[in-house]
């Protein structure tokens, strides 16, 4: 590694110091807050708390909702990260034949990723929606009573859906890009070898992928685990029966809505926790074993 | 481009000053689209009508939000004067006590004019404590009723100037019309919460909890799994099953109406201050009111239905020109003009005995309005009509929304589902009985 040598010894503190103290503020001061809560119990307004040691994590072990929220939460980010980036897979392969076109088709298939998530819930929610939708029309023609407001499948399907389409361009980009940094001579080799392009892309194209692929589970796991609050808002805000309800809205449910800043802040810290293994797993792996 | 600046500087400065002149009480409310519009109105009408006070109201959202807002402001010392709010809040609220300042206190504190006897007891009794004191002023309130398709009435062979009375009734009715083909459906509701948990309790003396259905404390626990309770969901599920009801969605149904506005079904238990939006979309129909249906084998069955909307909490931590100025306003508010041109507008129920007299040459021009009114006023509230009061009961409401979902589903018969309820609310409650100690 290169060093670089600064004279005066302030200089590099003041260049960082913006930097420093954004992450102080928005980071790491409510991180401690939510540590903090965490442990306490208070009530709406704040006028009576109490420190009541581990007992609002205890809470959560022995709650059946919050359990089952853990379950819908595994389900969910696998479910998304699998269809996201299976799309995006096979449309960056199909990208990747192309000529001349390429740069228009990626163009086009980037364009979803601009979508903030809340308006995807939104136009999601009007395509499927039970009584004004598109969707449930067509699926009526084909006699599927399609319902997410009362069934529980039809809701998964819905956010999955909804948080996976936005997904596919960040993935396809990456993939992309990677598919172009498999030599092209590899390919051609195995060509002359008399393997088929089936054998061709299992053999070579996706172990030279891997590090692509590695680095967007995590990715993705991360996104649905945190970033599609917007959509499960938009769209069936955790229902029914809670059949939706991941970790992170309900953590926004039970603090914001149901006043109960204790147990939000537990979840939230136990969410930390879990953000913090992703990173771990993704800094000593990618960076490191996944190699070929 | 200097004269410019000039000659806006010495504007701000005159606005600057004749805001400082008059002592600003900042009203956060949850009064979006025609119904904001028409509380501005009112708020202007106050401002105008002196020069010492000026309300100045902001919309924050929905219910929750205007609530969640209003508690982060307290907790920041930036709160409001006055906030609306919900009536599952008034539980949370009213075991606040360091943050809120209960609205007889203020008035007698302000010496203000107000008479407790001139509110109508079936809508303020919500909001009073057990000493019969009002903690906040109900603003808009409103109780579910029947609105019914009397174009499908008539199609289906029935008469269309007689709602069904009863339950029984309610189903005989919707399987002529589904059998007719007149409808797709019998009827659909919005909340199941509100109107066919809450509502029916009360409507068939029934409690929905201990303690006076959670006036009498914090201590008070739900017990609506019994017997009236569970008999009416398992009909629910039975109709649904049957195709004679069809269910809205959680919170409020928001897929009720279009099924009723579709005519896809023939009757919708609604909100009374829903009226004006009925009206407005039944565009190819024409609309009956009726009162909510109730179970004949039930005794004591109809007592009176409850209120539901919100009310105004005033907050504690300002300065006392505010209070006094809070004092004139709700002043203002409660005034039998004030009440009878807010009700006759929106729907909503007048909170006070002038105003309902004032309202009677409305009433009879304007068939079913008073349709709610005189449900709640059918009989004197007892202790299981008078409202609930509960902490955490935002969530309970989630929870009944839940389970009633688990119910249709097929997954748990009406006795476990309603078991659920109790259950997981008991523990909401015990949590914030513990968070309020």
């Amino acid at each position: 590694m290169k060093r670089t040598l600064f004279r005066n010894q302030l200089l590099p503190w003041l260049l960082l110091a913006p930097q420093l103290a954004i992450t102080f503020i928005f980071f790491l001061w409510p991180a401690a807050q939510a540590v903090r809560q965490s442990f306490l119990r208070q009530d709406a307004f704040g006028i009576n708390t109490t420190f009541v040691g581990l007992s609002n994590f205890q809470a959560l072990w022995n709650s059946p909702e919050y359990l089952n929220s853990l379950q819908v939460t595994a389900v969910f980010a696998v479910l998304v990260t699998v269809l996201s980036m299976g799309f995006a897979l096979l449309l960056a392969v199909a990208v990747d034949r192309m000529i001349r076109s390429t740069s228009v088709y990626t163009t086009l298939l980037v364009w979803p990723y601009a979508v903030a998530p809340a308006v995807a819930g939104i136009l999601w929610w009007f395509i499927f929606n039970p009584t004004i939708g598109v969707m449930p029309y067509f699926l009526d023609a084909i006699g599927y009573d399609w319902n997410h407001i009362s069934s529980k499948t039809d809701a998964m399907t819905l956010v999955v859906i909804a948080s996976a389409w936005k997904q596919i361009s960040y993935n396809f980009l990456f993939f992309v890009a990677g598919l172009q940094s498999v030599p092209a001579s590899l390919r051609e080799a195995a060509a002359i070898d008399g393997a088929g392009p089936v054998r061709r892309f299992f053999d070579i194209t996706v172990p030279l992928l891997s590090p692509t692929t590695f680095f967007l589970l995590v990715v993705n796991i991360v996104y649905a685990m945190f970033d599609t609050f917007g959509v499960i808002d938009a769209t069936t805000e955790g229902g029914p029966a809670q059949a939706t309800n991941i970790l992170v809205y309900k953590v926004y449910f039970d603090g914001f809505v149901g006043q109960n800043m204790g147990s939000s802040a537990a979840q939230s810290v136990i969410l930390m926790l879990i953000v913090i293994a992703l990173t771990v797993v993704q800094f000593r792996y990618v960076e490191k074993k996944v190699a070929y | 481009m200097n004269k410019l600046f000039a000659a806006s500087t010495v504007a701000l400065i005159a606005s600057l000053s004749a805001a400082n002149a008059q002592t600003e009480i900042q009203w956060w409310h949850a009064m979006g689209g025609e119904l904001g519009a028409k509380l501005e109105e009112i708020t202007k009408g106050f401002n105008d009508s002196q020069d010492e006070y000026t309300v100045v109201p902001s919309y924050k959202g929905t219910y929750p939000e205007t609530m969640t807002a209003a508690i982060a402001a307290f907790r920041a010392q930036q709160q409001p004067a006055i906030v609306q709010v919900f009536e599952v809040g008034t539980g949370t609220m009213m075991a606040a006590e360091g943050a809120i300042v209960p609205v007889h206190q203020l008035m007698e504190e302000q010496g203000a004019d107000f008479n407790p006897q001139a509110y109508l007891p079936s809508v303020v009794g919500y909001y009073t404590d057990t000493n019969g004191n009002m903690l906040s002023l109900p603003f808009n309130s409103s109780t579910p009723i029947v609105y019914y398709n009397k174009t499908v009435f008539e199609k289906a062979g029935l008469d269309p100037n007689s709602p069904p009375k009863t339950w029984a009734e309610l189903e005989e009715f919707s399987t002529k019309i589904k059998e007719s083909g007149a409808a797709n459906c019998g009827f659909t509701t919005q909340w199941i919460s509100w109107i066919q948990t809450e509502n029916l309790s009360a409507w068939h003396n029934q409690p929905i909890g201990t303690e006076q259905n959670g006036f009498g404390g914090t201590s008070a626990r739900l017990t609506l799994n019994g017997p009236v309770q569970v008999k009416h969901w398992e009909n629910l599920k039975r109709l649904s099953d049957e195709g004679i009801f069809k269910y809205g969605g959680p919170v409020g149904g928001d897929n009720a109406a279009p099924m009723f506005y579709s005519q896809d079904c023939a009757m919708y238990m609604a909100s009374s201050a829903s009226r004006a939006g009925v009206i407005a979309n039944a565009k190819d129909f024409e609309v009956g009111y009726g009162m909510l249906p109730y179970y004949d084998d039930v005794e004591g069955a109809p007592q009176n239905s409850i209120i539901g909307g919100a009310s105004l909490w005033v907050l504690s931590g300002k300065p006392d020109e505010e209070y006094a100025g809070v004092a004139k306003f709700f002043e203002y508010l409660s005034s039998p003009e004030v009440q009878a041109d807010w009700a006759s507008f929106s729907g909503y129920l007048p909170i006070t005995q002038a105003a309902m007299d004032q309202m009677a040459t409305f009433y009879s021009e304007n068939p079913g309005a008073d349709t709610g009114i005189k449900q709640i006023t059918l009989n004197e509230p007892t202790e299981n009509s008078k409202g609930l009061r509960f902490g955490n009961y935002v969530q309970i409401r989630g929870i009944i929304d839940e389970e009633f979902e688990q119910l249709l589903s097929g997954s748990k018969d009406a006795q476990g589902a309603l078991d659920s309820v109790v259950e997981r609310g008991n523990a909401l409650i015990a949590e914030f009985e513990a968070q309020n100690q």
